[in-house]
């Protein structure tokens, strides 16, 4: 029971971080078509800048001006490099985006060097939350959970209730009629993927001291943002939510089984011994595969549903 | 006609260079050139069957290294089979074994992943790619963990009765098989599944309009290539004698799009271009500079940028002007362009490794060294040198740049008249 609550709490911590980096991904992909490889490295970029602001200013003035610079990073990303290759259709974009992936790594490590950055949990906020079952509760993640939340029902509202997002709406949709009504899709566009870019930055920011600032955060994060859009369905929001949070439990989950699948199969009288590869892959423990669980899933899923969860259409 | 005797050359060049650097005081083989060659003989099969997917078929897959990798791997295990006398067969056909392990589990994986195109395909991959990664260092039997697997590659079973002992004859397998894959890749370009991947990557609706199916022309597409990624897996394994998971991690897909990309998709030819050309800068430029990540990454999106046809497409474009007999026009405008570019050049290097020895270099212990002085990166002068002439060589070059574009186009222009 206990090692269930806290390990819903810390799947949901962590579903709620994938989702501030994946929403953004979200965003971007239906508005704009454009998978933006470089996302997790800008989520990178945000830890970073947020571990060198934080030591002049402090950690709170940080989680105000690390991720504006991510969206102004992004902003310039999309006015002076997307937009020119624009015109070379889909896969020259997502080219780019390939190429920038690259480019952010390394600048990063010429930047802050290749070692681990000990950018830490602030102290005010650095105690004991509350105790559950003799295990400390960090105040920490709750307010990990509190700034996602916030700032899941900022966008919600932004897009749901302002005039800005009905603008952002009717150009996923309809771009050429928004155009056609006067408005500047191009500049909606830079919005968006700056908008994106300052979420991902965001998540770096109170990402970067609950798992550790190094040059390979953005390689380790990279790949499960991305399984967890395109399980939930690209392009959907919704559907992306739901990812984020069963990939986060899953996460979670996985490190405390320790059964196997062999260990399913013992009752019913199936027992495998010796030393070969169908043994070793039935005998793995959940806990030691758990890595592997989001990518299985992903193919599971595609494979009955090529859409994704909540996709509603083909790329 | 003229291509015929390029390629003719290019053989007989690739099976001269190892003697030209013969070592004649001590009858030895320059190891440094063989072992780049025969690397190069494997990018070459890797950034080919790469393009079959991307320069070809439009599709932008993450997971090449994947079947690469898996050719690799099943290759080890054949050789040890091989050695111990469980599987009769000769040293050359070794590569067709793993390119068979290849084109398995790329139909495997090709089922699940064509059923997409465009960014949702490039996603699949991308998690094929990850578990399969993840997979090779958590399973210890086929895999090896992170220590891989190795073999011995002299299984004393050959068709020339060769021992394969040194590396000139591993050489020369390798050259072989690559023609062969080469030649091989080059007929499925010609054949009714080349032409309707060509086709579906132009206009997929079209495709599907006049009865073809996409999705089987993608999966085909996707099998065959994984086939000779294969192929070239196997030569890895025979050349290194051990494979473990950087054989089919995500860096070696990102190199294959590079040398296809860098190379030039549009053109067949193109992607060997490119994998000659990273792997010679690899073996050079990252013996110099442990920056060579951000030089290839900013070539790279320099050609999105500026030259989506890649290096093959930009010569392609002086073929009606060579013709004409106009190319003389164009030097002195390439003349012009050089010094703002090396000025440009310049600027960018020095200003990458003054930053990168401010931070790595320091904590690596390292000095800046150029012709020989070694070089304070926290005084003014270096720093503003590099600053300066990136500025000014950017600057001119683009004034520069519209000059030459003119120039370009009025050529063009006379040419198609």
């Amino acid at each position: 029971m206990e090692t269930l609550l806290i390990s819903v709490i810390n799947g949901l911590v962590y579903g709620m971080l994938l989702f501030m980096l994946a929403s953004g991904l979200t965003l971007i992909f239906s508005m704009m078509g454009v998978l933006n490889f470089a996302h997790a490295s800008i989520y990178m970029v945000g830890a970073y800048l947020a571990f060198t602001v934080s030591r002049f200013l402090g950690f709170f003035p940080a989680l105000i001006i690390a991720p504006v610079l991510c969206g102004l990073i992004g902003a310039a990303i999309e006015i002076w490099g997307l937009r020119r290759v624009h015109h070379n259709g889909h896969i020259a974009e997502l080219l780019f985006t390939f190429g920038l992936v690259f480019i952010i790594q390394r600048l990063v490590q010429m930047t802050w060097g290749m070692l681990p950055m000990a950018y830490r949990v602030p102290p005010s906020l650095d105690f004991p939350l509350f105790v559950m079952y003799g295990a400390n509760f960090p105040a920490y993640r709750g307010f990990m959970l509190l700034v996602s939340a916030t700032m899941l029902l900022g966008t919600w509202v932004l897009l749901k209730k302002t005039r800005i997002g009905l603008i952002i709406q009717a150009a996923l949709t309809h771009p050429s009629m928004v155009s056609a009504l006067g408005h500047n899709v191009p500049r909606v566009f830079t919005t968006v993927f700056a908008g994106g870019c300052l979420l991902a930055g965001l998540a770096g920011v109170i990402g970067g001291n609950y798992q550790t600032t190094e040059p390979g955060m953005a390689d380790s994060m990279g790949p499960i943002v991305f399984v967890v859009v395109v399980f939930g369905g690209l392009g959907s929001l919704a559907g992306c939510f739901v990812a984020s949070m069963i990939m986060g439990m899953i996460q979670t989950f996985a490190v405390v089984i320790d059964y196997s699948i062999a260990d399913f199969l013992r009752p019913l009288g199936v027992v495998f011994t010796g030393d070969t590869l169908l043994t070793e892959v039935l005998t793995v423990p959940v806990a030691r595969i758990g890595a592997l669980l989001p990518f299985i899933m992903m193919v599971t899923i595609l494979f009955f549903r090529p859409r994704g969860l909540m996709g509603t259409r083909d790329t | 006609m003229k291509s015929r005797w390029l390629i003719l050359t290019v053989i007989v060049v690739a099976i001269a260079l190892p003697w030209c650097f013969y070592d004649w005081g001590h009858h030895r083989h320059a190891g440094f050139l063989i072992s780049m060659l025969s690397q190069m003989g494997m990018m070459v099969i890797l950034a080919l069957s790469y393009n079959m997917l991307l320069g070809q078929a439009g599709l932008f897959s993450l997971c090449h290294a994947t079947f690469f990798g898996m050719g690799g791997y099943a290759t080890i295990h054949f050789l040890n089979a091989a050695g111990d006398g469980g599987l009769p067969l000769p040293m050359e056909v070794m590569p067709l074994l793993a390119g068979l392990a290849g084109l398995g589990l790329a139909i495997l994986f090709g089922s699940m992943a064509t059923k997409q195109r465009a960014t949702a395909f490039a996603m699949i991959t991308l998690g094929i790619s990850e578990l399969m990664a993840t997979a090779a260092l958590m399973f210890h039997h086929f895999f090896g963990g992170e220590g891989g697997v190795t073999t011995n590659r002299m299984i004393d079973n050959s068709v020339f009765g060769l021992t394969y002992a040194s590396g000139l004859q591993v050489y020369y397998l390798i050259l072989a098989w690559t023609v062969i894959a080469t030649g091989l890749m080059y007929f499925l370009t010609l054949t009714p599944l080349g032409r309707m991947a060509n086709a579906t990557r132009d206009n997929f609706e079209r495709a599907q309009f006049i009865g073809y199916d996409p999705r089987m022309v993608r999966f085909l597409q996707f099998a065959l290539s994984g086939f000779f990624a294969g192929i070239g897996g196997g030569l890895y394994a025979i050349t290194y004698e051990i494979v473990t998971f950087d054989a089919l991690a995500a860096p070696l897909s990102a190199n294959a799009l590079l040398m296809a990309y860098i190379g030039g998709t549009s053109v067949f030819g193109g992607p060997i271009l490119g994998a000659i050309l990273i792997t010679l800068l690899q073996s050079g430029v990252s013996l110099l500079s442990n920056s060579w990540l951000v030089y290839v990454g900013v070539m790279f999106i320099a050609m999105v940028i500026f030259a989506p046809t890649g290096l093959a497409g930009i010569i392609k474009a002086h073929g009606p002007i060579q013709q004409a007999g106009r190319m003389r026009g164009l030097l002195v405008p390439y003349l012009r362009l050089v010094i703002p570019a090396l000025g440009l050049l310049l600027g960018f290097v020095g200003l990458v490794e003054l930053m990168s020895f401010l931070t790595i270099g320091a904590a690596q212990g390292k000095k800046l060294v150029l012709f020989g002085s070694a070089i304070d990166v926290h005084a003014m002068l270096p720093w503003a040198i590099s600053i300066g002439s990136l500025v000014v060589g950017g600057l001119w070059l683009r004034w520069e740049a519209s000059g030459f574009h003119r120039v370009w186009e009025d050529l063009a222009a006379e040419v198609r008249r």
